[in-house]
């Protein structure tokens, strides 16, 4: 019992992260209607951005770490949104109109760009990072095992939580939330209706690159290495818990993240370690033979 | 155009005592199709100018360039509001809602299904509200006067609500209003951009009687309470000459008559492109216009 509880707790930690890349392609899917190959190419360099402002805070001296970590999100963040706005002026808008693969394949090689470009300048070899956040909490020590909850792990869910609670305001809340679900519905109307759609859709993906960044300093935290090619692994994990929760909606993007990081979690824990990613697939194979538009998609209404 | 001696003067319209839209020339042409043929006119302020002609004589064409969904081949659309004047024929689609305050529905109803009726009125009043939530930063947490603007928003789109009647509806979701309903609020959300001019493609379309009369009553109230130009595109004859000011009609993209309805009904222009050229000889106006109405192919459409 104390083992499955402490797996849980893994899994959620490790289902955050994915939550928020997922939710970054669950949102631009949402307004282009396009899966936007480069995002896990903006995780993987939100990593980089975090890891290269943890070392330059150490060089110059800011140790205290609240006020560090705040300074890292900050700086992932804004870069990692930079990014996320070339990619989309780069690789989306002179091909908006054009036919429908022509924006995945520049995608796709953005993706590859991006890729290389990081290796090329940080090289090929993985990127250690002393841990930042040490200790924890111990509770039910008891003879065969105890549950370890760590500070960085409580880091992890409550940054996550905010961030998401955030996210869900601005969506729902504000003027531009209002913007983004009206150019998903119709853009042509959003257009007459004065709203700048090109503005909005270049939002949405500095919105999506900034949680990514945000999923990348986590990682970094968590994991202690990354190397040029983490973005490629986590993007596909994000994208399958994208969806498994049902591309397009964003609940289910953090529903799907969730599980995602709970079954690869629990596989891990109690079958094999080599299959987990196996077993995330496999489980995002069942469930879009049976639901084909996610645990909370909307089935696809086709537009007139 | 071509304009008939025998009309007494006064039942044609002067052009352009107080012109709000001045079209010049229009020219649309796709490929070899001239859609829109050298059409000018002027429509003006708090009047109904309607746009009458039969099936794809290019009266949504016409729509679509005033409104940018398409650069005109040839031809100068001039838009005089609030002081300013504005080139629309040169200025990207959004900025002719956003900058001229340009609205427009559309034949087939295109509101956001899945946002409630009163979020599709705050929708339309974005660019205040993006500017007044410093760009969803301070808006965000309810600062900088976010909060006083969203009420105003919110006090605008109920006010409309109330003109149209469907207050009691604010919290459901478009898509789920009857068909009236939606015809109604599409004009309700067009007026939240507080528009200079209010284009509507065939609102009457698909209302039974006393919606039409409702509606009639609508717009006359928009034109006289709140001085805009409504440019109107209008299949039922009934409608053209119970609410216009001044219609103008297009034939295969060229305008064959202009003025008051009263003149454009006995235009013998007019009777032809609505009955047929072989008209040897021409009937009674009442009974041509009771023709016309009545003729209303719907299978030509689409241009």
């Amino acid at each position: 019992m104390e083992y499955f509880i402490q797996q849980l707790i893994n899994g959620v930690t490790l289902g955050s992260i994915y939550g928020l890349i997922a939710i970054g392609y669950t949102m631009v899917y949402g307004i282009i209607g396009m899966i936007n190959f480069a995002h896990g190419d903006i995780f993987m360099i939100g990593a980089f951005i975090s890891l290269i402002t943890f070392l330059v805070l150490g060089i110059i001296g800011i140790t205290w770490i609240p006020l560090a970590l705040l300074i890292v999100l900050l700086v992932s963040m804004i870069i990692a949104s930079i990014y996320g706005w070339t990619v989309e002026r780069l690789a989306y808008r002179p091909l908006r109109g054009s036919f429908r693969l022509a924006p995945l394949i520049s995608a796709i090689g953005m993706s590859i760009f991006l890729q290389n470009y990081v290796q090329l300048l940080q090289g090929a070899r993985v990127r250690p990072m002393q841990p930042v956040i040490s200790g924890g909490f111990t509770f039910l020590e008891g003879s065969a095992f105890s549950i370890t909850v760590s500070y960085l792990q409580i880091v992890i869910v409550l940054l996550t939580i905010i961030l998401m609670t955030a996210f869900a305001l601005i969506i729902s809340r504000t003027s531009l939330g209002r913007a983004q679900r009206g150019c998903e519905q119709d853009r042509t109307m959003s257009a007459l209706l004065g709203i700048n759609v090109d503005r909005t859709i270049s939002l949405t993906f500095v919105m999506g690159a900034a949680l990514a960044a945000v999923a990348g300093m986590l990682f970094v935290l968590y994991y202690g290495v990354i190397d040029f090619y983490i973005g490629f692994l986590a993007g596909v994990k994000a994208f399958t818990a994208a969806v498994l929760g049902g591309i397009g909606s964003l609940p289910g993007a953090m529903l799907g993240g969730l599980l995602i990081g709970l079954i690869e979690t629990y596989w891990s824990a109690y079958f094999s370690i080599e299959y987990k990613d196996v077993a995330a697939f496999a489980i995002l194979v069942l469930v879009l033979i049976f639901r084909p538009t996610g645990l909370l998609g909307k089935p696809e209404i086709e537009k007139v | 155009m071509k304009e008939v001696s025998t009309t007494p003067p006064e039942l044609v319209i002067p052009s352009g005592a107080d012109p709000l839209l001045t079209v010049e020339h229009l020219t649309m042409r796709f490929g070899g199709l001239v859609a829109i043929d050298d059409v000018s006119f002027s429509a003006g302020k708090g009047e109904i100018t309607a746009i009458i002609g039969p099936n794809g004589a290019g009266k949504t064409t016409l729509f679509n360039c005033i409104t940018g969904f398409y650069t005109p081949t040839v031809g100068r659309l001039t838009l005089t509001a609030r002081g300013e004047e504005y080139l629309l024929e040169r200025m990207d689609g959004f900025r002719i809602a956003q900058k001229a305050h340009v609205a427009r529905t559309f034949q087939n109803i295109r509101l956001f299904s899945e946002m409630s009726v009163l979020e599709n009125l705050i929708v339309a009043q974005h660019n205040e509200l993006m500017r007044a939530s410093g760009f969803t930063v301070t808006g965000l947490f309810g600062l900088g006067g976010y909060r006083k603007k969203e009420k105003e928003a919110a006090d605008l789109a109920r006010y409309w609500l109330d003109k149209v009647n469907l207050t009691h509806l604010a919290d459901i979701n478009a898509g789920n209003l009857p068909y009236g309903d939606q015809r109604r609020l599409e004009i309700a959300r067009a007026m939240c951009i507080k528009p200079t001019i209010l284009c509507l493609d065939e609102p009457a379309a698909g209302l039974n009687p006393k919606e039409s009369s409702e509606l009639n009553k609508l717009l006359i109230y928009i034109k006289d309470e709140h001085d805009i130009g409504l440019l109107l595109i209008e299949h039922d004859m009934s409608v053209v000459m119970e609410i216009s000011d001044h219609v103008v009609v297009l034939d295969y993209g060229s305008k064959i008559s202009d003025g008051t309805p009263l003149y454009v009904r006995s235009d013998p222009n007019v009777i032809r492109a609505y009955l047929g050229e072989d008209e040897d000889e021409a009937l009674p106006p009442e009974v041509a216009a009771d023709i016309a109405k009545d003729f209303d192919p719907e299978n030509r459409e689409g241009v």
